[in-house]
């Protein structure tokens, strides 16, 4: 009996106990989850990404915070691996019982990561590209960057303004390569192109000039499009210089940084790609609504990193910023409040574009808010040809 | 004419990068049965290391002479810390740990270096040559010249110098080898060195052409290896022959028949060569003298 009465006074203590410790949890900081690939191959991806989500939040705990209470962030690193990723993800679900996610650097990551926070119901913004992650609609799974969707048709409409139509395209055979050029395959139609070329090649291949020859002796091609990420258009780029290929080329906004400039040298000279407003932050209008707020995230990233912006940081930087504002209009951490309010994010200006969500379109971008580029003497030069 | 004279440029191009690596697989195959698969993170280490030497203020001569110290001192930093401890070890386990010890190269490179590509500036310039209507590259020349260099050191070191016989010795029966007074483990160290020291000159060379990354280490111990393989796995030659073979049938793959499919023409030749040819298009056959 004596024993019984003890484990019922300790149930009672331990009863006691969780409930003083979720009180003190009403006055705990508000916690927002991130898993993004801060090493591995996706590294260059997702370590801005890291960096911005650090530098973001704590500016915001330095402004006083979130509906007066501070902003944890528990940043989880999957390494470019989708298993681990899912793992990392039932963690914030049940350890760190965060109110929000924004995070995922890749497809295949965010890709693992939705069932956990659907099932869960807490909205969850993903920094990934594919079409796939927002079609069909989920209803707690939002994202920032544009897709590449948005990217052939941005690409596509300056081709047919030019009076180009005979394309000839060389993807890389990588996740990011495939998907973009399936979808640029689906809406060249729509804008008069036809596709009179269609090479690829291994996402490490050090040499492409064997498919370049190969376009070159296609009759009638206008223009080459390069769908792919990493050193392969670089190397493409160089390729092209050459072999001394005349007809315009265009990348895609895979490469939409600074480095690509570097390392494609001065074969980069008169190359267009369709990019985010970041990139030229500089030299936009002044009437320009995006502006200021590229000005700001790239001064403040540049300062405390010492690295050029990228635009990969500047879709966790939209990220994270779409979270807290949708907390701060929901006034609440309610997983659902917050979805509400994300999906009713009206004309929020970020860094990457204008978004306006709706329940049908968990993005929000137009293929309006990329800017053609074209590389000029070393430097980004928005195309004025619209 | 100038399309075909274009791809055999190229596959030429790309095949001598990957005989050089294949080179850097000899010397410790040849002294201990290991296929050392850390040996394309030479290749990164002499890139990267040279890419920040550069950026440091170093000329890039000196950049990539200090590059390639740093190898050598990592190719000797593995042998006595990875291989030695397990020098009782088959050559099964010490290939593991080579795995191994590549994963961990590459982790210290992310951290040391950075997780960017980067590449250097060619060596003299980046004007294509022009030959019958195909292009060339100037720094492709300083491939090549660089893998006749490294074939003909390699093969005069092995069959005409007396550490080179007692490299081999060690091979054949390391206990032998012993007995007559030959320092097995100054031997091996030695071997480590030198192929680092030939993966990171290959390093240099390359990035001008391929960019490099703390990760490319593994894709070019792939190419290497199979060139390697077709060629003779230790005939200095044979990994010459073997890479430019490689080289020219992704080239021409690409070109004529599918780049789709250029890696499975590739690999479909690897196939057919070894099932014919088991030891290589220029293996030593596998002797034993009792």
């Amino acid at each position: 009996m004596a024993k019984a009465s003890f484990g019922r006074r300790a149930l009672l203590a331990l009863l006691v106990s969780a409930s003083s410790l979720s009180l003190a949890r009403a006055a705990d900081p508000i916690r927002i989850g991130s898993v993004v690939s801060a090493t591995g191959p996706t590294a260059f991806l997702g370590d801005p990404e890291a960096r911005t989500l650090k530098i973001y939040v704590e500016e915001l705990n330095k402004k006083g915070g979130l509906l007066g209470r501070p902003v944890e962030l528990v940043l989880y690193d999957d390494g470019g691996d989708a298993n681990k990723a899912r793992t990392f993800a039932t963690r914030l679900v049940e350890d760190d019982h965060v109110v929000a996610v924004a995070g995922g650097t890749s497809t295949g990551s965010t890709l693992a990561m939705a069932p956990v926070f659907e099932e869960a119901k807490i909205p969850f913004v993903s920094f990934a590209g594919a079409i796939e992650i927002v079609e069909p609609v989920r209803p707690y799974v939002f994202k920032t960057p544009h897709t590449d969707k948005t990217a052939c048709q941005k690409i596509f409409s300056d081709m047919k303004a030019r009076g180009l139509q005979k394309v000839a395209l060389i993807s890389g055979a990588d996740g990011f390569g495939k998907s973009m050029r399936a979808q640029c395959l689906k809406v060249a139609g729509d804008y008069g192109i036809t596709i009179v070329a269609d090479e690829t090649y291994a996402s490490a291949d050090t040499d492409m000039v064997p498919q370049l020859t190969k376009i070159r002796g296609v009759m009638g091609v206008q223009a080459v499009l390069n769908p792919g990420f990493g050193q392969g258009p670089a190397i493409v780029t160089r390729n092209y210089a050459q072999l001394g290929i005349a007809l315009p080329l265009y990348q895609s906004h895979g490469v939409a940084s600074k480095s690509f400039i570097d390392l494609a040298g001065p074969a980069a000279e008169g190359v267009r790609l369709p990019a985010p407003a970041l990139l030229v932050a500089g030299k936009l209008a002044d009437s320009d609504p995006q502006k200021p707020v590229a000005a700001a995230y790239k001064a403040s990233y540049e300062a405390a990193t010492g690295q050029p912006v990228s635009t990969f940081g500047g879709y966790g930087f939209d990220g994270i910023q779409l979270v807290t504002e949708a907390i701060r209009r929901a006034n609440s951490t309610d997983g659902e409040k917050i979805r509400d309010a994300l999906e009713a994010t009206k004309n929020y200006v970020g860094v990457t574009g204008v978004y306006t969500m709706t329940p049908t379109d968990h993005l929000g971008l137009s293929p309006d808010s990329f800017r053609m580029l074209r590389i000029e003497k070393g430097d980004w030069v928005i195309d004025s040809a619209k | 004419m100038a399309e075909l004279l274009q791809l055999a440029f190229s596959g030429l191009s790309v095949g001598a990068i990957y005989a050089l690596i294949a080179l850097g697989f000899a010397l410790v195959y040849n002294a201990s049965d290991v296929i050392n698969f850390a040996q394309g993170d030479f290749v990164m280490i002499g890139g990267m290391g040279a890419v920040f030497l550069l950026a440091a203020g170093f000329s890039l001569p000196v950049a990539i002479a200090l590059a390639v110290v740093a190898a050598v001192l990592v190719g000797l930093l593995l042998h006595r810390l990875a291989i030695e401890p397990a020098r009782g070890a088959s050559p099964v386990t010490l290939i593991m740990i080579t795995i191994g010890a590549s994963i961990f190269i590459k982790g210290v490179a992310q951290i040391v270096f950075d997780k960017q590509f980067h590449s250097l500036p060619s060596f003299s310039g980046d004007k294509p040559i022009v030959i019958g209507g195909a292009t060339l590259l100037p720094q492709s020349l300083w491939v090549f010249g660089g893998v006749a260099l490294v074939l003909v050191l390699l093969w005069a070191f092995i069959e005409k110098t007396l550490v080179g016989k007692a490299l081999l010795a060690v091979s054949a029966n390391r206990l032998a080898a012993r007995l007559v007074g030959i320092n097995v483990t100054a031997i091996l160290a030695l071997a480590f060195g030198l192929s680092a020291a030939i993966g990171a000159l290959a390093g240099a060379l390359v990035t001008p052409i391929a960019l490099t990354r703390f990760d490319v280490g593994g894709l070019f111990t792939l190419k290497g290896f199979a060139a390697a393989m077709v060629g003779g796995m230790g005939s200095p030659l044979g990994a010459v022959v073997g890479g430019l073979l490689i080289g020219l049938l992704e080239s021409f793959s690409a070109g004529l028949i599918s780049s789709t499919y250029k890696d499975a023409v590739a690999f479909l030749a690897i196939v057919l060569v070894l099932s014919l040819r088991p030891r290589g298009l220029l293996g030593r056959a596998s002797v034993e003298r009792v």
